[in-house]
C-alpha cells in the first residue's frame, strides 16, 4: 500500500466535529494525571482524539487498570494444581473433581449503591453473574458481603433496605440461589456502604471458554440490550471519592433488567456449547471499550469496529458515548467467520437482539470508526497493559497506632463480671452479630434444588448433582480488625473464611478477593492496602488457597473519611462426600459440647468493647497460621470420620455468642449446660475474640475420639458441657469464674432474631 | 406418566421440576417452549415457577397471552391435568383456569423461607398420597403470593373442598403468624371444580430429597403418577413435618 509521508506524520484519526478540544482540564476531568497523558501521547505519537481520551480514561481507571494495586496484587499466590484459570479473566476457575469445574468471582458496586441502592446493588449482581457465565459456567450461587453505617439513621435504613431488595430481586428473577453472606454495621461505612456480590458457576471442564478475540476476520457481535447513555464513565466514577455532589451522579448508575439477563444467560451457554463462537465477554465496567480491547489484548489481535452499527436506544449517540456506556445486560461475542447465521438463530430463539459491529484484525490496533471514518486508533496492548502502575507512599496513621495501644481497664471488664447474661443479650442484639434472617428471607435460597445448607450458618453448601461432592462457600472480613492492624486483620479474614469452610466439612480450595479501601493517594490508606495484601498473601499461602480472581475498589471515602479497609475474602471449599456436611446448630439432646482452641485474655478490637463501651481500639487478636491450619485439619478429620454433629466458629462476641448461636439456630432451640474452667477475667474469656476456636458438638460416646483427634493435631480441646433439651422454656447456662449466666432460650432467640426487624420494621410492626 | 413442562422466557424452576419428575420419580418429562402451539402426548402439564417475561407488569399477566397458553387452556378444559407452581399458579389465575388472584405479599417483600402447609383435601389426584391434616414442610419463594378472592368465591372453594393446602404453624394450626404472605384464609393452594387443575404457591419440587432437608413434596408428584398408573396412591409421607 502506498503511504505518503504526510500520512505518517498525522497517522491516526483527525478531530471529530462536535468533540471538545483537548485541554488540561478535560484531561483532568477524565481522571488522568499529566504524567499519564504524556504516556498516552508517547503511545500514540500524537495527541489523542476525544474518543481516545475517553477510552484511555476508562481502561486506565483503577477499576480496569489496577494502577495502584497491580504491584501489590503480584504478591498474592495464584497457583495450585487445581487452578484452571487464575486472575486476568472474567472469573477464576478451579477443578473440583469428577470432571467438573467452578468459575467464581466477587465484585463491588459500592459507589452506585451509595447513590441508588436498589439499582446499584441489582446491577452488581447482574455483572458478576455475566462474568461467570461468560466462562461457560452456569451460575449456581450468589453470595453478598455488605457493610453499612448505623441502622439508627434513616438514610442507612434506606440504603440497607434498597440494597437487599436489589440483590434479592435480581438473583431471584434470574433463578440463582443465595448461599450466604455477611453484614456489618459501623459508622465507618456511613457515607460509603460496601456492596460486594460473589457468583459461582458450575461447568464441565471441557466447556471452559475464555474472553478472547482470536482469529483475524472473525466477526464481533454485540448481543443483548440496546446501548443507551446510562452509566457512561461508571468505571471512572468507581475510581474516585464520593462527595456531596454524588446525588447528581444518579445518571451514572445503570438500570438492571434481570429478565433480559436470564435470556442472555441461556443464550450464552447455548452459544458456548454450540461451538460457533471463539470468545465471549460481558460489556461491564467501561462497556464496549474494555470488553473489546481486553478480548483483543488477550488474543494478541486487533479489532476494527464501527459504532454506527451498534444498536442504540436513542439516535445521535457519539462514538465516545457508545464505547463508554455501561448499559446493562449486553455481551460481546466473537464468532467464527461464516457462523453468523447460526449465532443469530440461537439469539433469535432467546428473543435477543444482535448486530455485527466489526471484526478481528491482525494489526494489533484498537480501531473504532463512525460511519466508516476512524475516530480511535490505539495500539491495543498498550491500551490494556500500558497503564502506568504506582507504588505509593505508605505510612501508618499515628491515630491508629495510638488506638492500638489501648488496653481495657477494670471499668471495661466490669459489665461482664457483674452480669454476663445481660452482656450476652446485648451482643446478640447488636446488628452485626444478630440474625440476618431479615436479609436472606428476601432471597430465594433453594431454587435449582441443590442447596444443602443455606445462609445463616458458617458457610453455604450445595450438592453437585451427578456426583457425591458438595461445594461450600463463604464471604468474610472484619474491617475493624483490618483498620486497627491491616496485616493481622487481613490474615484473620482469610483464617475466618477457612474456619467457616471447614466447619461445614469442606476443604478450603481457593479465594476471590474484593479489596475495598480508601484513596491510595493518602499514605495511611496505601499503607492499609499494602499491609492487608501482604497479610492475605501469607494466609492464602499457608492454607493452600490461591487467589484466582478478584476486584479492587479504592476511593471508598465520603466527606466523613475513609471506610474501614475491608478486604472481603470469598472462599470456596469442596466436600468429597456432601453427606458428611454438618451445620452450626446443635442437633441432639445429650450431645457433648467441645471447645477447640484456646481462650486468651485478649479483648482488643472486640464487638464487646464497641457495643458496651463504644470503643474501637486495642490490639487485634493474635493469629497463628500454623495453629489455624492444624485446627482446619483436625476438624476435617473429625467430619470425615463423621464424629461431629455440629461445628461453629467463634467470631464476633466470642465463645458465649458462638454457644448461644449453636443453641438457637436449630428450628427447635436447645438448652445448654456448659462451664469453662479458666482463671481469665470473664470479659475476655466469654466475649473476647481469640482466634482459632471452634465450638463443636458430638455424641457423648464420640467425645473421647474428638479429643484424641484434636490432641494429635496439637489443637487444645476441652469438653465444656452438654446440649440440653429442646424447647423455648429451656435454659442456657454457662458458668465461668464462679459466675453462671442463666438465661431462657426464648430470651436468647428473641434478642438474636428480632434485633434487625425491630430496627427496620418499626412502622409496619409485622414481617420477620 | 409423561409430563410436559412449559418454559416461558423467565421460567427458572422448569429444570427443578424436570429433575423431580425424572430423577426422583423415574417418570418421563419434556420441555415445551412458550412459542409452541401444541401439547402432544402429555398426561400432566406443569407451569413452573419463575418470572415469566420478567413479571414487570403483574405476575403471570403476560404469560397468559403466550402461544402455548391457548393449548394449555384447551387441554385443561378437556380435563387434562395441569399443575401450576408459584408463577404457574399466578398464570393459571390470570388465565381464568383458577378463581381468584395473587397479590403482593403483605410485607411488600419477596419471601424465601420454609413454611408449613396442611393438606386440606387428600382426595384429589394430586394429594391422594397424603392424608387430610398432614403438615408438610415446603419452601416458598415469591413476591406476589397473597391469595385473594371475593367472599362468595372463598366460601364456594371451602364448601367444594377446593382449598387443598393451607398455611399452618408447626402444630398444624391455622394462625395469622403462620400466614407468610397475607393470603385470605391462609390459602396456599387450590384446585378447580373439575379437580384437574391445581395451583399452589409453595414449591413441592424443592422438597423431594432428604439431602435438601425435606421430602414432603414428593407425595404430590407420587399422587398424580399413581393417578395415571391407575393404582391407589402409595402413602409416601411417613412423618409429617420433615426435618
Amino acid at each position: 500500500m502506498a503511504t505518503s509521508s504526510n500520512d505518517i506524520a498525522v497517522r491516526g484519526p483527525g478531530p471529530r466535529a462536535g468533540d471538545p478540544p483537548m485541554t488540561p482540564e478535560l484531561v483532568a476531568d477524565h481522571g488522568l494525571s499529566a504524567e499519564e497523558y504524556e504516556r498516552i501521547i508517547d503511545i500514540l505519537g500524537r495527541e489523542p482524539t476525544f474518543t481516545e481520551l475517553g477510552v484511555f480514561s476508562a481502561l486506565w481507571s483503577e477499576h480496569c487498570g489496577y494502577k495502584n494495586s497491580r504491584p501489590l496484587l503480584r504478591k498474592l499466590p495464584t497457583e495450585a494444581p487445581w487452578v484452571l484459570q487464575g486472575p486476568g479473566e472474567n472469573a477464576g476457575v478451579i477443578d473440583i473433581g469428577d470432571g467438573f469445574a467452578i468459575a467464581f468471582k466477587i465484585e463491588s458496586h459500592n459507589h452506585p449503591s451509595a447513590v441508588e441502592p436498589y439499582q446499584g446493588a441489582a446491577t452488581g449482581v447482574g455483572g458478576i453473574l455475566r462474568d461467570v457465565f461468560t466462562m461457560g459456567a452456569r451460575p449456581i450461587a450468589v453470595l453478598d458481603a455488605l457493610r453499612f453505617g448505623s441502622l439508627a439513621r434513616p438514610r442507612v435504613r434506606y440504603l440497607f433496605a434498597g440494597v437487599v431488595k436489589g440483590i434479592g430481586d435480581y438473583g431471584n428473577c434470574v433463578g440463582i440461589p443465595n448461599l450466604g453472606g455477611d453484614v456489618y454495621f459501623d459508622d465507618a461505612y456511613e457515607g460509603n456502604p460496601i456492596v460486594n456480590a460473589m457468583a459461582i458457576g458450575l461447568m464441565k471442564k471441557e466447556d471452559l471458554i475464555r474472553g478472547t478475540a482470536s482469529g483475524p476476520g472473525n466477526p464481533i457481535i454485540a448481543v443483548g440490550a440496546r446501548t443507551g447513555r446510562d452509566g457512561i464513565h461508571g468505571a471512572t466514577f468507581a475510581s474516585e471519592e464520593l462527595s456531596e455532589e454524588n446525588e447528581a451522579r444518579r445518571p451514572q448508575v445503570q438500570v438492571g433488567d434481570p429478565f433480559t439477563e436470564k435470556l442472555l444467560l441461556e443464550a450464552s451457554l447455548e452459544l458456548i456449547r454450540s461451538g460457533h463462537i471463539v470468545g465471549i465477554q460481558d460489556m461491564g465496567a467501561a462497556g464496549l471499550a474494555s470488553s473489546s480491547s481486553e478480548m483483543a489484548a488477550r488474543a494478541g489481535t486487533g479489532v476494527d469496529m464501527d459504532t454506527s452499527k451498534m444498536p442504540t436506544r436513542e439516535p445521535g449517540m457519539t462514538p465516545y458515548e457508545i464505547l463508554l456506556s455501561e448499559s446493562q445486560e449486553r455481551m460481546l461475542v466473537v464468532a467464527k467467520a461464516g457462523r453468523e447465521a447460526d449465532v443469530e438463530r440461537i439469539l433469535n430463539k432467546w428473543e435477543l437482539e444482535a448486530a455485527v459491529i466489526g471484526q478481528v484484525t491482525d494489526d494489533g490496533l484498537y480501531r473504532v470508526r463512525e460511519n466508516g471514518v476512524t475516530v480511535c486508533e490505539i495500539p491495543g496492548v498498550e491500551l490494556v497493559q500500558g497503564c502506568p502502575t504506582y507504588v505509593r507512599e505508605a505510612r501508618e496513621s499515628d491515630e491508629v497506632r495510638r488506638l492500638r495501644e489501648f488496653r481495657p481497664g477494670p471499668a471495661h471488664l466490669s459489665p461482664a463480671q457483674s452480669n454476663p447474661g445481660r452482656v450476652l443479650l446485648r451482643l446478640l442484639a447488636s446488628p452485626t452479630i444478630a440474625s440476618k434472617r431479615w436479609v436472606y428471607n428476601q432471597y430465594d435460597t433453594t431454587v435449582r434444588t441443590n442447596t444443602v445448607l443455606g445462609p445463616g450458618g458458617d458457610a453455604g453448601v450445595l450438592r453437585i448433582r451427578g456426583t457425591r461432592r458438595g461445594l461450600a462457600a463463604t464471604v468474610d472480613c472484619n474491617g475493624r480488625y483490618v483498620y486497627l492492624d491491616p496485616r493481622k486483620g487481613a490474615m484473620i479474614a482469610v483464617a475466618e473464611a477457612a474456619r467457616n469452610i471447614v466447619c461445614v466439612g469442606a476443604r478450603p480450595r481457593a479465594v476471590t478477593d474484593n479489596l475495598n479501601f480508601g484513596s491510595p493517594l493518602k499514605p495511611e490508606n496505601y499503607y492499609q492496602l499494602r499491609e492487608a495484601v501482604l497479610g492475605m498473601a501469607d494466609a492464602c499461602r499457608a492454607f493452600d488457597t490461591p487467589v484466582v480472581s478478584g476486584n479492587v475498589s479504592l476511593y471508598n471515602e465520603s466527606p466523613a473519611g475513609a471506610i474501614y479497609p475491608t478486604p472481603v475474602i470469598g472462599m470456596v471449599g469442596v466436600l468429597d462426600d456432601v453427606e458428611s456436611r454438618i451445620g452450626a446448630a446443635f442437633r441432639t439432646t445429650g450431645d457433648t459440647i467441645i471447645l477447640l482452641g484456646a481462650c486468651t485474655d485478649e479483648l482488643g478490637a472486640s464487638e464487646y468493647l464497641k457495643v458496651l463501651h463504644g470503643v474501637t481500639a486495642g490490639e487485634v487478636p493474635a493469629i497463628s497460621l500454623e495453629g489455624e491450619r492444624a485446627l482446619q485439619e483436625a476438624i476435617l478429620e473429625m467430619t470425615g470420620a463423621r464424629l461431629l454433629c455440629s461445628a461453629h466458629d467463634c467470631a464476633e462476641g466470642g465463645v458465649a455468642v458462638a454457644l448461644a448461636e449453636s443453641a438457637i439456630l436449630a428450628e427447635d432451640a436447645f438448652g445448654v449446660d456448659a462451664a469453662i474452667d479458666s482463671p481469665l477475667a470473664l470479659a475476655p474469656l466469654l466475649f473476647g475474640e481469640a482466634q482459632g476456636r471452634i465450638v463443636v458438638s458430638c455424641a457423648a460416646q464420640s467425645a473421647e475420639s474428638v479429643l484424641a483427634v484434636a490432641a494429635r493435631h496439637g489443637v487444645p480441646a476441652a469438653a465444656i458441657g452438654t446440649v440440653g433439651r429442646a424447647g423455648a422454656e429451656e435454659r442456657f447456662r454457662l458458668s465461668a469464674g464462679g459466675t453462671t449466666m442463666d438465661l431462657s432460650v426464648a430470651a436468647i432467640a428473641e434478642a438474636y432474631e428480632t434485633a434487625i426487624p425491630k430496627l427496620m420494621d418499626r412502622s409496619s410492626g409485622r414481617d420477620v | 406418566m409423561q409430563v410436559a413442562i412449559v418454559t416461558f422466557p423467565g421460567s427458572n424452576c422448569d429444570y427443578d421440576c424436570y429433575k423431580a419428575i425424572t430423577d426422583i420419580l423415574g417418570e418421563q418429562a419434556h420441555f415445551v417452549w412458550h412459542r409452541e402451539s401444541h401439547i402432544d402426548g402429555a398426561d400432566l402439564v406443569i407451569l413452573p415457577g419463575g418470572f415469566s417475561y420478567g413479571d414487570y407488569l403483574r405476575a403471570g399477566a403476560i404469560a397468559r397471552f403466550s402461544p402455548i397458553m391457548a393449548s394449555v387452556q384447551d387441554f385443561a378444559v378437556q380435563g387434562g391435568a395441569v399443575l401450576g407452581i408459584c408463577n404457574g399458579f399466578q398464570i393459571l389465575c390470570e388465565a381464568g383456569l383458577l378463581p381468584g388472584a395473587l397479590i403482593r405479599n403483605r410485607s411488600l417483600k419477596f419471601l424465601g423461607q420454609r413454611v408449613r402447609v396442611r393438606v386440606e383435601n387428600a382426595t384429589t389426584r394430586y394429594t391422594s398420597a397424603y392424608s387430610e391434616g398432614d403438615v408438610l414442610a415446603l419452601h416458598i419463594a415469591h413476591g406476589e403470593g397473597g391469595y385473594v378472592a371475593d367472599a362468595a368465591t372463598l366460601d364456594r372453594l371451602e364448601s367444594n373442598g377446593q382449598v387443598v393446602f393451607r398455611y399452618v404453624d408447626r402444630h398444624g394450626q391455622v394462625t395469622d403468624e403462620a400466614n407468610p404472605n397475607g393470603s385470605m384464609r391462609n390459602i396456599a393452594g387450590i384446585i378447580n371444580e373439575a379437580g384437574n387443575v391445581l395451583g399452589l404457591m409453595p414449591h413441592p419440587e424443592r422438597s423431594v430429597e432428604a439431602i435438601l432437608g425435606s421430602t414432603d413434596g414428593l407425595g404430590l408428584f407420587a399422587s398424580i403418577r399413581d393417578h395415571f398408573a391407575g393404582r391407589p396412591a402409595a402413602r409416601v409421607l411417613s412423618a409429617a413435618g420433615g426435618r
